[in-house]
């Protein structure tokens, strides 16, 4: 198993024909997802085409879920209309919505997350770089990507990764990978105050997956919900946890590129965060460089 | 995006929270006509407008004491004025070099109410999100005019937060909540009702980021007012805010800074010397961390973004050696889905374009890697290649503490 997407995942594409949507979408078309979609208001009966595969475009989110079964959606609106696209994957009862956006204002989620509460479909992100769970080819070959990681990294295995970080994660599942430990998912929840999926609901799910045996969790400075995470697995995590936290170095007050990393209190800091982690037998990362060694460390000795 | 307390105090006039009469100016010419519109029975206060706090307590450059100051007479203010307008101010936001003041704002003074211990009468009022809910929550205090921080580490039960439910919006109930959590009665109570539900009103429908009134103040005259304004916006929703865009005070923020956002670089300059330029924010952050793991001091963040193409390589390193601090530079860029080969080039094309004398320690990993490796390695340039973050850290450190 894995979580929340498996390698025969249909998946729609928002903002398919927009340069930033299309160029991902092939992408996942050539790592061997199933994008059976694409969803772009206006264009809908055009088809998009890539190596020999068609995919049709629709009008509407529903019309697309209904017509090609698809049941998580990848979204690449711009800003200004990225709330309404999740809302409309909400609408239409999908298992997923993952919005890579970046440049969402805060007042928009904060709207869209109120009206997503009690509904099933769940969101991850956004300004997050999706989520992949590799396949079982060459170079990982055939799984599922949905957003903009690069595929060929990943290798099919048995560690969970979850972080707001693209490139971050990336680092920590190439060391991995080149150590021959595969992963079951990989999760970017992304670097916004307000997302949709925490670091917390992604260990939960982790610890209830029969395939993901080990756990690296990689946060940073802001905010409160890698202790959260923290807390939770130190009283029912069945599974072992390696951590990183990045911003030690960050000044108080300044935001880090993501909206979310910004030192606010004496609870946000990179050290505050790492104490707790310890405190929770987490097995902490000195360096972005060690964190799959950190892992292995508690995991396998 | 960060305005000014004048600017934030004409918002809040706009939408009817009570504030003392003011008027800012940029020049010394215009004191004089700038004080004649003020009402002055209880003095005049003089405030240095910049983008930092702790003012009052600030120390100029030329050795004037306090960017926020109290005259009696017009007079007065003329001179305290004369004696900001230009300088530089110090105060413990603002690091060592302190900000040039370049706008005064000239209010009314207020008369201070006073409590029955004889403490002024000052409360703090506050507007933000709040992370762990994801809803705009409001936080009250009976103790302004002090760092919240401090009431809430020492006396947390006079601290008061109320959530919003942003499907509803603020509810008359929870206005009323606060202004009896904050003890007023009467006309007093009425006047913290509406200015609460005011101020929400302002910072829902002007995407702020925050909102901050400390003190909040009781005047002898039994009116409530906003004695300081403290507003940042959320910069993701500057699009639908032309008129906020437009109190954007460039000089309050640093010019390295807005030359890096126009290539689409996002750089924090810092106290080290060790530039780095990193794709991606979070590994940005942790390369900066690695740097002072291994002894070394981080000059910057600078995040490329996923991208990083050539001109925006170039335009990085002309950043980067603007800052005469950099002793050395370490490039670190997971090349996921972009090839390393063209990264590499840029790299190249950059440190020869700008003639690169400092060391430098390139760690590319991604695809097309090896090639991207040979590239530099044949550029007949001195650039010493990375295995691991770790690797290429320790060795930028070494060359920079040669």
């Amino acid at each position: 198993m894995s979580i929340l997407v498996k390698e025969d995942t249909r998946i729609l594409v928002q903002g398919i024909t927009g340069d930033f949507g299309a160029r991902h979408a092939r992408l996942s078309i050539d790592y061997g997802s199933q994008v059976v979609a694409g969803v772009t208001p206006g264009k809908g009966g055009q088809v998009f085409e890539h190596n020999g595969k068609k995919v049709p475009i629709f009008n509407t989110v529903a019309e697309a879920a209904k017509q090609t079964g698809a049941t998580v959606s990848a979204i690449f609106v711009p800003p200004p209309f990225a709330a309404d696209a999740i809302l409309e994957c909400v609408d239409a009862d999908l298992d997923l919505a993952v919005a890579i956006t970046e440049g969402i204002p805060v007042k928009d989620m904060i709207r869209a997350k109120r009206a997503m509460q009690g509904k099933r479909t769940r969101l991850i992100g956004p300004n997050c770089p999706g989520l992949v769970t590799p396949g079982r080819g060459d170079k990982s070959y055939g799984g599922c990507r949905i957003g903009i990681a690069p595929g060929y990294i990943h290798r099919r295995g048995k560690v969970g990764v979850v972080s707001r970080s693209g490139t971050l994660t990336y680092e920590a599942v190439w060391q991995l990978t080149c150590r021959n430990q595969g992963q079951s998912t990989c999760v970017g929840i992304g670097g916004d105050p307000v997302n949709g999926t925490s670091h917390l609901d992604v260990i939960k799910l982790f610890n209830e997956d029969p395939e993901t045996e080990a756990i690296i969790m990689i946060g940073e400075i802001g905010g409160s919900a890698e202790v959260e995470a923290a807390r939770w697995i130190k009283a029912h995590c069945k599974k072992p946890v390696a951590g990183f936290i990045a911003g030690a170095t960050a000044p108080a007050g300044r935001r880090m590129g993501h909206a979310g990393a910004v030192i606010g209190g004496s609870e946000d800091t990179a050290a505050a965060k790492i104490k707790i982690f310890h405190e929770c037998g987490i097995s902490v990362a000195a360096t972005p460089s060690d964190m799959a060694d950190a892992l292995l460390r508690i995991w396998k000795g | 995006m960060n305005i000014h307390e004048y600017q934030a105090k004409a918002l809040f006039a706009q939408f009817g929270v009570a504030v003392p009469k003011g008027v800012a100016t940029q020049s010394s010419a215009e004191f004089a006509q700038c004080l004649s519109q003020i009402d002055g029975k209880n003095g005049y206060m003089v405030k240095s407008q910049i983008h930092a706090g702790g003012r009052g307590k600030g120390t100029f450059t030329n050795g004037f004491k306090g960017g926020v100051k109290f005259a009696p007479t017009r007079e007065k203010a003329l001179e305290h004025a004369q004696a900001m307008l230009g300088n530089t101010l110090v105060t413990a936001q603002t690091g060592a070099e302190g900000r040039k003041v370049q706008t005064i704002y000239f209010t009314e003074a207020a008369n201070l109410g006073k409590r029955p211990d004889g403490r002024d009468d000052e409360y703090y009022l506050a507007i933000l999100l709040d992370r762990a809910t994801s809803q705009p929550v409001i936080v009250a205090s009976t103790e302004g005019g002090v760092e919240i921080e401090q009431v809430a580490h020492a006396t947390p039960e006079k601290i008061f937060k109320v959530r919003v439910d942003p499907a509803v919006g603020l509810q008359a109930y929870q206005a009323r909540q606060l202004a009896f959590a904050l003890g007023f009665k009467g006309e007093l109570f009425k006047q913290c009702v509406n200015l609460v539900t005011k101020l929400y009103q302002f910072y829902w429908e002007k995407d702020a980021a925050m909102v901050e009134v400390n003190p909040l103040l009781v005047t002898q005259e039994g009116q409530l007012l906003a004695l300081d304004a403290k507003v940042s916006f959320d910069d993701n929703a500057l699009f639908r805010h032309p008129d906020v865009v437009a109190l954007r005070d460039l000089n309050e923020e640093d010019s390295k800074e807005i030359e890096a956002s126009k290539f689409g670089l996002s750089y924090i300059a810092l106290d080290g010397n060790i530039a780095c330029l990193v794709n991606g924010a979070g590994l940005a952050m942790s390369t900066m961390d690695i740097i002072q793991h291994f002894g070394g001091s981080p000059a910057n963040f600078l995040d490329v973004g996923g991208g990083a193409s050539q001109d925006q390589v170039t335009a990085a390193f002309k950043i980067i050696l603007g800052d005469p601090n950099v002793k050395g530079i370490l490039v670190n860029i997971f090349g996921g889905i972009m090839d390393c080969n063209v990264i590499a080039s840029g790299i190249v094309a950059a440190v020869k374009e700008t003639g690169l004398k400092l060391p430098l320690v390139v760690r590319l990993e991604g695809n097309n890697v090896e090639a991207g490796k040979a590239t530099l390695a044949s550029s007949g340039l001195t650039i010493v290649s990375g295995d691991s973050m770790a690797d290429a850290a320790q060795k930028i450190v070494k060359l920079v503490n040669k």
